[in-house]
């Protein structure tokens, strides 16, 4: 998602004088062909998110497209009153780019992990918070928000995960969850970098005689109320699948809706990070199979579930 | 955006006599306004009026009828607790009516008691939190030379002395530093005190002209009542040293009022209607 990050934004910034790079001094190498074609619009901010984001909406006042990126916690929490304030109270169009969502930078610790962002940004006002499932789903989403002329917050995962989508995807919206497969009993509602162990939980529950339908639900805010509205009706379970915290994260939004509309939350599972810190060394597969976020895991406990 | 004509710098000899007299008067409003609503902050912004006085009548490339002009100079108020005073100084120079000023604080206004977003001409940037309006003006600043604007204006940002505790405030000086943001001014208000202790006692900023030189800014300490020497010393802004300036204003918190100034429990103190007449007269104001 990463290398489909960089070079999309420099695609955009070709097309796009305002759009402006702000980097919190990561990336080595990562922005090598934006600074070549662009200098004037390529800034290494240091490690001082909390300049960087006040800087950026500045910046986005004055009608540039400024993007912020470093590591989740540090483009997210580290700065979190600057983005409700500066960025979303001022609602301008700044875009916050994370890279290392989840437990993608499982083996840095705890300091790098991310099970909580999605929950601080998506109550902010104005905010639209997207986790892309694939890097065509990066570039599509990077694409949207920057025709758009408000605060977004993109939550990648890091580099070399399955593309899952074929190409471009040509009629990517903002709000409007994609339909990767579709199935019949259970529809397993994935957001951000869980997309690969949601399409392998539907293999293992098909093995197992069960037909799920897999939907990439790349925007947690705003909601698409249609897909939820149709799953809830159609299936006899709805799964939601992240890699962050059951606390006030996707499921916690899917959850909410549904109370409020008046759905039976009885056919709702939420799957996720337990709220604790994850503490051991191992990377990303290590983690997740020791929190029960792998597809044949995730299979196991929906069998369960419907039995 | 419209831009029915350009902007004009003022004249370069301020004129000290109108600036007191202006100054005296927004006083005497941000006294009323105290009073009336029993706001806080009423020494925080009698402290920086000298300051915004000179900027807004001597310094800044504005024209109040086009508040969203490109080319125009930005002032940040990043205190925002003084929002009396930019209330009061906005109103006085045409953003907006006077009549605005009876609004502050009332159910259903748009003068809060920090200034907000997107709402009245003249606030660059919703403050209150401290620490924020330097980064902003950061990016006003640098947006000024990636767009290429013309005439490149000057964004100058007020804090104050307190402010300087927040981290922000600091990764904003560093940045701005490496950028050689020259199109950019600080101004703090050092009035010695914060809200409940004096500034020096709580995180020690002395020497804080130096700090701001080792900063890589172009740094002054100035009299920030000597309010044709501030506004002489904001007009040089940019300097030709290529780097941004800093001014480190000293001031009195109260200052104007004899019985308020350093006196910090003016910090939260609203005035009675006997204060109100007492601090009118020390003004000269009727």
């Amino acid at each position: 998602m990463r290398n489909a990050f960089a070079d999309e934004l420099t695609k955009l910034g070709n097309d796009d004088s305002r759009v402006v790079m702000l980097s919190g001094d990561i990336g080595n190498r990562l922005f090598d062909a934006f600074k070549d074609k662009h200098p004037n619009r390529f800034f290494n901010c240091g490690v001082a998110e909390a300049n960087m984001t006040g800087l950026a909406a500045g910046l986005a006042m004055n009608g540039l497209r400024p993007v912020t990126y470093t590591i989740t916690p540090f483009v997210t929490t580290r700065c979190l009153e600057q983005i409700r304030t500066d960025v979303c109270y001022h609602d301008v169009p700044v875009t916050i780019v994370a890279v290392g969502a989840g437990l993608a930078y499982a083996g840095l610790g705890p300091t790098h992990h991310a099970c909580e962002d999605i929950s601080f940004l998506r109550v902010l006002p104005n905010l639209v918070v997207i986790c892309p499932g694939d890097a065509w789903e990066v570039r599509a989403a990077l694409r949207a928000v920057m025709k758009q002329d408000r605060p977004a917050y993109i939550r990648m995962g890091k580099k070399g995960e399955p593309k899952i989508h074929k190409g471009e995807i040509a009629d990517f919206q903002i709000g409007k969850a994609i339909t990767i497969a579709d199935g019949a009993d259970v529809c397993l509602l994935s957001t951000g970098n869980m997309l690969p162990e949601a399409i392998e939980a539907a293999k293992h529950l098909a093995e197992a005689g069960t037909s799920a339908k897999v939907v990439s639900f790349h925007t947690v805010k705003p909601l698409d109320e249609a897909c939820l509205s149709e799953a809830l009706q159609r299936f006899k379970l709805v799964v939601t699948l992240e890699e962050h915290s059951l606390i006030g994260g996707f499921g916690s939004a899917v959850s909410e809706w549904a109370v409020d509309s008046g759905f039976d939350t009885r056919k709702l599972m939420r799957v996720g990070t337990p709220d604790k810190f994850f503490k051991e060394s191992g990377e990303q597969e290590h983690a997740r199979e020791r929190l029960g976020l792998t597809g044949h895991q995730i299979a196991e406990r929906i069998v369960a579930r419907l039995s | 955006m419209s831009q029915t004509s350009a902007l004009s710098r003022t004249a370069s000899t301020p004129d000290v006599a109108f600036l007191k007299k202006k100054a005296a008067e927004l006083r005497g409003e941000v006294i009323e306004m105290s009073h009336r609503t029993g706001s806080a902050h009423l020494a925080s912004s009698l402290s920086c009026l000298d300051v915004l006085t000179a900027a807004y009548w001597h310094v800044l490339n504005i024209d109040p009828a086009q508040p969203t002009h490109e080319a125009r100079d930005r002032f940040i108020l990043s205190k925002g607790h003084a929002a009396m005073a930019i209330y009061a100084t906005l109103a006085y120079r045409g953003f907006f009516s006077r009549d605005l000023l009876e609004t502050y604080t009332k159910d259903g206004g748009m003068l809060a008691e920090h200034p907000p977003a997107n709402m009245l001409p003249g606030i660059e940037a919703a403050t209150g939190s401290l620490g924020h309006g330097l980064p902003i003006a950061c990016g006003h600043a640098l947006a000024a030379r990636v767009k290429g604007t013309p005439g490149r204006y000057r964004v100058f940002a007020l804090m104050s002395d307190g402010e300087c505790n927040e981290g922000s405030v600091w990764e904003a000086a560093m940045f701005a530093a490496a950028q050689r943001l020259d199109n950019l001014c600080v101004v703090i208000d050092y009035n010695k005190w914060q809200a409940t202790a004096r500034s020096n006692e709580t995180l020690e900023l002395s020497p804080l002209r130096e700090k701001w030189v080792s900063f890589g800014w172009d740094a002054y300490e100035i009299d920030g009542h000597d309010i044709g020497a501030v506004a002489e010393a904001l007009a040089s802004v940019p300097n030709g040293s290529g780097k941004p300036v800093a001014f480190v204003a000293h001031t009195v918190k109260g200052k104007g009022v004899s019985f308020m100034e350093d006196d910090n429990n003016w910090h939260y103190r609203a005035p009675t209607a006997e204060e109100v007449v007492v601090a009118r007269k020390e003004l000269g104001l009727s």
